[in-house]
Formats: C-alpha cells, sequence, structure tokens
C-alpha cells in the first residue's frame, strides 16, 4: 500500500518537472530526446538540456540525503542482455522520437494521438518481451 | 538573465524527475519489469506512477494552453509532425522490447548513473550506441525533416494539442 502512495506522489514529482519545464522553458521533459540532444546540439540549447540531466542524475543522491537510504535497485538481466536491451532502448526511441517520459507522461499529459499509439506499442511489446523471457527461465 | 533563469528552471525540473524516480521505486528494473509481467506476479506500481506523473503534467499542461509563452522563453517548443506513421510504431515497438528485456527505459537509467553501478553504465553506453546509430541511419536513409525548433515555429502562440 505505501509502495502505491510513493509511487502516486513520486509520479506526482515527475509530472510536476514535467509541467514546470513547459510552463519555464516551453519544453518537453522527454529524456531520450534531451540526452540525444546532448551528443547534437551546441550553445545555450546543450546547456539548458545537459542542466536537466545533471539534475536527473543528481536526483537519486539527494533523496538518499533526505530517506537516508538509497533507492533500491534489482537487476533483471545479464551484462550482455543489458547491452543488446540498452542498443533498443537507445536506437528505438529514437527512431519512435520518445520513451516512457516524452510519450508516456508529456504526450499523454497533452492528448496526443501519436503518444498514445507509441505508448500502447511499447507496453505491448515490453509485455510480450516479459513473458516470453519468463517463459524460457 | 533569462538564459541563467533557463538554467535554473532545467536544473530544478531534472532534480524533481530524479527525486520522483527515486521515491516512486522506478529506478528498480526488478519492480518496472514486474509491471510488464502481467502474466506472472504483477507488480501495477508503474500505474500508480504514471497516473499521477500524467494528472500533474497534464493540469500544467492545460495551464500552458492559456499563456502567451512560457515564463523564460519567447515560444513553446513543440513537436511539429502530428501523423501516426511507420517510424513512431516501429520505433516504440524497439524500446518496449529493449525495456522488456532489461526494465530500464531512459529516465531511470540515467539517473541511476549515480549510483554508480556497473549494470547500469552498460545500459547506458549501450543506449548512447544506439541513439548514435539511429543518427548515422537516419542521416543515410532518410530526407530531412523538420526538427521542433523555435525557427520553424512561426508564432509564439501553439497549440499544445
Amino acid at each position: 500500500m505505501t509502495t502505491y502512495l510513493s509511487g502516486l506522489i513520486g509520479g506526482g514529482l515527475i509530472g510536476l518537472s514535467v509541467a514546470l519545464l513547459m510552463l519555464l522553458n516551453g519544453r518537453i521533459a522527454g529524456i531520450s530526446g534531451l540526452v540525444a540532444g546532448l551528443g547534437r546540439d551546441r550553445g545555450e540549447r546543450w546547456w539548458t538540456d545537459a542542466a536537466f540531466v545533471g539534475g536527473l542524475i543528481a536526483g537519486p543522491p539527494v533523496f538518499a540525503a533526505l530517506a537516508g537510504a538509497w533507492p533500491d535497485m534489482r537487476f533483471v538481466a545479464s551484462l550482455p542482455v543489458l547491452g543488446v536491451a540498452g542498443l533498443l532502448v537507445g536506437f528505438g526511441t529514437r527512431l519512435g522520437s520518445g520513451c516512457t517520459s516524452g510519450h508516456g507522461v508529456a504526450g499523454l499529459a497533452r492528448l496526443s494521438p501519436r503518444s498514445l499509439a507509441a505508448v500502447l506499442m511499447f507496453l505491448t511489446t515490453g509485455m510480450l518481451t516479459v513473458a516470453i523471457v519468463r517463459g524460457f527461465a | 538573465m533569462s538564459a541563467a533563469r533557463r538554467l535554473a528552471a532545467a536544473l530544478i525540473a531534472g532534480l524533481l524527475f530524479g527525486l520522483g524516480l527515486s521515491l516512486s521505486g522506478m529506478l528498480d528494473p526488478a519492480r518496472v519489469r514486474g509491471f510488464l509481467d502481467i502474466a506472472g506476479a504483477w507488480d501495477p506500481t508503474l500505474a500508480f506512477v504514471l497516473g499521477g506523473a500524467v494528472s500533474v503534467a497534464g493540469l500544467g499542461y492545460a495551464l500552458a494552453r492559456r499563456l502567451p509563452r512560457p515564463a523564460f522563453d519567447a515560444g513553446f517548443d513543440l513537436p511539429p509532425r502530428a501523423r501516426i506513421d511507420g517510424p513512431l510504431l516501429a520505433g516504440a515497438a524497439l524500446f518496449g522490447i529493449g525495456w522488456g528485456l532489461s526494465g530500464f527505459c531512459p529516465g531511470p537509467a540515467m539517473a541511476a548513473l549515480s549510483t554508480g553501478a556497473l549494470p547500469v553504465f552498460v545500459f547506458v553506453g549501450a543506449m548512447l550506441l544506439g541513439m548514435a546509430a539511429h543518427g548515422w541511419f537516419a542521416r543515410r536513409f532518410e530526407p530531412p525533416k523538420p526538427r521542433g525548433d523555435r525557427a520553424n515555429v512561426p508564432s509564439a502562440r501553439v497549440q499544445l494539442r
């Protein structure tokens, strides 16, 4: 029960982040797009995107300082599988123009049919993948 | 001074995002994969996270729709394309497979770099390679497409939907 409550409040913080980046800077908080932009953009855009990503990376240690413990992490895949998964996530999020944040949070919040289609697609292939991997495990 | 404000706003928004991921349990690949495991011990936490995030972001975007421009910049920077097309669906499908295999998507993986755990660095390194591979692929095979740059936005007042 507390897990669901933490999820809801943590989700609210994520939503606040997405709302603030739009209301203050006019930008969509899509992590895959921001990270990819760091390899391409120059000038002020690079610095603001780097500031967002820097803040994101600072999140867990700041949380640890406030909560007294680091967030739980239990890895579910071997290093080679993580390598393959990373390639798929990197290539797929660029080809599909977004990930769980850009399509999942920002896109659904602006009621974008494109983002809804993307979310339904990645949820479907994600669930199928887990079902298949479990079948072999 | 606006540049400094934009920088500070981005930093604070990023920090809130990282705190939200930490609090919600979304840094934990086992929990994320538990949500995708509908045939097994299904863990609905991710639905609460997404519900909370979309509700608050939706309120913020509804407010943004009533504003002529963001507080610290000249206009809202939004993707120009609106069609559901092949690349969107194919890309989302590939992303979902990688997400299911690892329990990682880009936000939690980037945030988790600060934990210093080797598996996170392997995943993020491969993700950056995948992004670079797409950049090469796009330059080679796709016609140039309009980007969401400010130069492409004719008016500062852009509809958010």
